[in-house]
């Protein structure tokens, strides 16, 4: 293994705050609109040019500044980070064009203070990919935090207000109550912050330390949503769709749970976790989660907040893959991540598609849609077998990955919580499709015309569910950089 | 020229103050110019003489020829050439983004507010390089009566106010006055590195026992550390915004630096943390200043006086992480001097600008004020999020070493209020957000663009907030080296 240094990691973070005053002084949407392209092709080629270099084994890093004597802003590129810059600016684009179609078919105000800031939260997003150390982490965790704020609270008004308050209290009051002060403790702990393979707490405190900051650490990182400090997610609905879509089901969420796996494996370390039996405390919190969050989703009438209801629950799944610590699990938990994405993003824009075309925000108001839109609404059965599992769609890799995990690590009970899982989902997300389709006329609450959304929005729709598709007979590199990580991380 | 810095730093705006008030009677126009070529070379002096510091260590001046410890010598050594720059720097930025103010709120007193404003400056420098405990009290009256009357030129109860803060800082530095007084009799020296080296053998004196809690008082009172705070919030709120943005950032700071000269250089850490067992105590009176100062900061429904509430809180960050005795902690207060001297500088910057364009401070003044001042309110995030303590802004990395030092010392009520302050701050400061933001409601907001109807501050006023927000961003990402080259030359070497 190389190590490399290059600035490639800090261009990639900094091309889209670079953008922002562009944006700001841009008077014309549509030059506005193609800077956001520019920026966001941009990051992706950045990304896209660095892989090579990561599936060949090496590392890149990159020091900007030692901020503290001993701890600097440092970027470090490994196959983790990798797999999930690749899936957040990949999909950022795409998200682009929907946004388009979205706010324009919505003729939604301060479009522009939209895509500012969504242009900072792509670069805190790829700045926590890219984290070398636990305080890189942290500031761009915190710096994501506030730049999604006025994208949860974009339509001012009353509700947006209390749940851009409930998103604060869990999302700000946990990085500083929590992961703050176990940041300091570890450092104080061990002299160091920075990520490695094998963890740098090893031998530093007690078993009650290690797990008390542990607890710390994963309820401070709320972004993740595990129980109990979800409820800012459904709450966070309010945004405009493509803000869930890209930041609630993709960027921001996966920001904790990533977050989560560098702490379980960059801090803490296989070893260390397995020799406390830390992770099987940390598999029966996330098992929980999943559990209960997907029986709340099924009595959810509200589609987005079915989804994220839903989203709760995936998000457990990554956690738990890496917390079974067993090889299998780790690379099915982290390709989760990628395929979860693909997947989710589908359904959050056939729920905006649908918002577009028809204004219907509920369940129970859309049978008989898939006559109405009959793109979206296959885009959206797609998505949804991907969430559930199923062949031929990314998301059976990932889950096929954790249930070989669970047998690897000898558990049986997180076995049955997946397949519960699973059935779970199908029994929240099947029937929404099926509602769609199949019903008498009587039933229908749509005219048979065939009316879609505005094309920006079924575009960007129909290629991620594509890409879902795809992902099943081809989950490279995503797959790949999940094994590289596993590898390296349980020691060669 | 260089040799004579430290004296310039105080007579050329000593100097500069008399020609003012000359001016003022001449022509008004000449006050304002006068004032900014004072301070300019007052900061220039600042940097000067940090920059020698830097290179060869302590500089000490005789003034007039004097040898210490009978004439009055000036010491400047890491810890008061930092200082040195913090005070100018933000005088120099207060008073050009005041010009548009003074103009607006009292324009018949401009000569008299220039005058005092830089002699004001004038007492805080010479408070700072002074190293004679005499002539520093001489200079803190200087710096009170100057601070007594710009305060008072405010609104209608800024009298009130600015009497009840006479009575107060007059026993304060009275109690100050003492406690040199207790020391001058033991020792027979006003000079505080002659002092220094007389005390050990009288360490055992009750006298300086009682000189060290009578100084402490003294300058606790001053700096409104809870629950000797009661002056400071109706005095800063009512005060004109010119005057309260350089009063609020500069005084409070000021004394905490007298408090940390005072124990270093005077009674020395190892009397005061190893010989007396009082550190811990003043720790915990800290812990209760900070929590009070957060709720009372949350109980106020006017910004002004919600920020006034904030300093009391912040006081207490600095005070605690200095007493903690430890290298992080006294690290963390002194970054700390610095940092919330620049932060609280923005946060009043920020307060004077909505003044000027709404003539009001209350909450409910501050509606729309997104939409029709969005420069100002965007710098006012910036302030919020580096007091909150968000990385990068420089508010996180003071609060990381606070922090740090809690944690070694094993003080973790010390640990446990910074964090709960931190908390309160993220209310505090996202309901004024989010007044500023939401209200008031529109009927139909959501999906109608209203027309852009931007009210900005004149550019005088807002380009040095503007820097002093880019400044929070770039002095936290220059801690390093702030604390390498600098802070850590200031804590003696004994400081583990």
């Amino acid at each position: 293994m190389e190590v490399i240094t290059s600035i490639k990691p800090l261009l990639a973070v900094l091309v889209s705050l670079l953008v922002v005053p562009i944006l700001i002084s841009s008077t014309r949407p549509n030059v506005r609109e193609g800077w956001t392209f520019v920026a966001a092709i941009a990051k992706f080629l950045i990304v896209i040019s660095m892989l090579p270099t990561i599936l060949h084994g090496n590392e890149i890093v990159c020091t900007v500044a030692e901020v503290i004597p001993g701890i600097a802003i440092k970027f470090r590129v490994d196959a983790l980070g990798m797999l999930f810059a690749l899936v957040s600016s990949s999909l950022w684009i795409i998200t682009s064009v929907y946004s388009i179609g979205y706010m324009r078919g919505l003729k939604e105000h301060s479009q522009t203070r939209y895509f500012c800031f969504f242009a900072l939260c792509l670069s805190a997003t790829i700045g926590v990919a890219f984290s070398a150390n636990l305080l890189t982490l942290f500031l761009f965790y915190e710096m994501l935090s506030f730049a999604t704020y006025p994208l949860v609270v974009h339509h001012q008004d009353e509700e947006a207000r209390s749940s851009g308050r409930k998103y604060l209290l869990y999302i700000a009051g946990g990085s500083i109550a929590f992961v703050l002060p176990a940041m300091l403790i570890s450092y104080n702990l061990a002299g160091t912050l920075e990520f490695s393979n094998q963890g740098f707490l090893a031998g530093t405190g007690s078993k009650t330390l290690m797990l008390i900051l542990l607890l710390m650490f994963i309820f401070g990182f709320a972004k993740s949503a595990i129980m109990p400090v979800h409820s800012w997610l459904p709450a966070a609905m309010v945004a405009p769709t493509p803000v869930s879509a890209l930041l609630h089901a993709v960027a921001v969420v996966k920001v904790g749970v990533f977050s989560i796996i560098r702490i379980l494996t960059g801090v803490y370390g296989i070893n260390l976790l397995a020799s406390l039996n830390l992770g099987i405390v940390v598999c029966y919190i996330a098992s929980f989660t999943i559990i209960v969050a997907s029986l709340i989703a099924l009595s959810q009438d509200g589609l987005k907040r079915r989804l994220a209801f839903s989203t709760i629950s995936q998000l457990s799944y990554i956690i738990l893959g890496v917390a079974l610590l067993s090889p299998k699990g780790m690379a099915g938990g982290m390709t989760h991540i990628a395929m979860h994405a693909f997947g989710k993003i589908t359904l959050f824009f056939c729920a905006g598609a649908i918002f577009v075309a028809t204004g219907k925000k509920n369940i129970s108001e859309m049978v008989g849609i898939g006559k109405r839109m009959p793109v979206t609404m296959v885009a959206f059965f797609i998505g949804a077998l991907s969430v559930i599992g199923l062949p031929p769609c990314g998301g059976f890799i990932s889950k096929w990955n954790l249930v070989l995990g669970t047998l690897q690590a000898d558990q049986w009970p997180m076995l049955v919580v997946l397949l519960g899982s699973s059935l779970l989902n199908a029994a929240y997300f099947l029937p929404i499709v099926y509602k769609a389709f199949f019903c008498t006329k009587e039933e229908s609450l749509f005219e048979k015309k065939i009316e879609e959304a505005p094309v920006w929005c079924v575009v960007p729709l129909a290629v991620t569910a594509a890409a879902s598709i795809i992902l099943f007979f081809y989950p490279q590199p995503f797959f790949g950089l999940a094994n590289m990580a596993v590898k390296s991380m349980l020691g060669g | 020229m260089s040799q004579q810095y430290p004296a310039l730093l105080v007579i050329v705006p000593l100097l500069s103050a008399l020609l003012i008030s000359i001016a003022g009677w001449v022509n008004k126009k000449l006050c304002f110019p006068i004032a900014v070529a004072a301070l300019s070379v007052a900061a220039l002096s600042s940097v000067g003489l940090l920059l020698r510091v830097l290179d060869e260590g302590v500089v000490l001046y005789r003034l007039g020829g004097w040898d210490p410890p009978f004439g009055i010598a000036y010491y400047v050594d890491h810890l008061n050439g930092l200082i040195l720059n913090v005070v100018s720097f933000v005088a120099l930025f207060n008073l050009i983004a005041a010009k548009k103010s003074v103009e607006q709120e009292f324009p018949e007193k401009i000569g008299p507010f220039y005058t005092l404003y830089v002699l004001m400056v004038t007492g805080l420098l010479g408070i700072v390089v002074t190293g004679d405990a005499f002539n520093l009290y001489v200079l803190l009256e200087i710096a009170a009566l100057t601070g007594y009357g710009l305060l008072a030129m405010g609104e209608d109860r800024a009298p009130l106010s600015s009497l009840n803060y006479l009575y107060m800082g007059t026993i304060g530095a009275c109690f100050y006055l003492l406690g040199v007084g207790y020391l001058y009799i033991v020792t027979g020296s006003l000079n505080m590195v002659d002092i220094a080296g007389i005390l050990p053998n009288l360490y055992q004196s009750k006298a300086v026992l009682a000189a060290l809690i009578i100084c402490m008082v003294g300058v606790w009172l001053k700096m409104a550390f809870f629950p000797l705070h009661a002056w400071l919030p109706n005095a800063y709120t009512y005060a004109p915004s010119a005057a309260s943005s350089l009063i609020a950032p500069l005084v409070t700071k000021v004394m905490i630096y007298v408090m940390i000269r005072l124990v270093l250089t005077v009674f020395t850490p190892k009397y005061a943390f190893d010989t007396l067992v009082i550190s811990h105590s003043i720790v915990w009176l800290a812990c209760i200043a900070i929590v009070m100062g957060a709720i009372l900061a949350l109980a106020q429904r006017n910004l002004k006086k919600m920020l006034t509430y904030v300093i009391v809180a912040e006081v207490g960050y600095m005070v605690g992480g200095f007493w903690l005795g430890n290298r992080d902690g006294m690290t963390g207060a002194i970054l700390h001097i610095v940092n919330d001297a620049l932060m609280t500088l923005c946060a009043f910057l920020v307060v004077s600008n909505i003044v000027y364009k709404v003539k009001g401070h209350k909450f409910e003044d501050l509606k729309g004020l997104f939409r029709t001042m969005p420069f100002t309110m965007g710098a006012f995030v910036v302030a919020a999020l580096s007091i909150i303590g968000v990385p990068p802004t420089c508010g996180f990395f003071s609060k990381w070493y606070l922090i740090s030092g809690g944690i070694s010392a094993g003080q973790y009520g010390f640990v446990v209020a910074l964090l709960f302050s931190s908390l309160i701050n993220v209310i505090l400061f996202f309901r004024i957000i989010e007044i500023a933001f939401y209200e008031p409601f529109g009927n139909d907001h959501a999906h109608t663009s209203q027309p852009e109807c931007i009210k900005e501050a004149p550019l005088t006023m807002l380009i040095p907030l503007l820097i002093v927000a880019v400044g929070l961003v770039i002095v936290g990402v220059y801690t390093s080296d702030i604390v390498t080259h600098i802070i850590q030359f200031a804590i003696p070497k004994g400081i583990l």
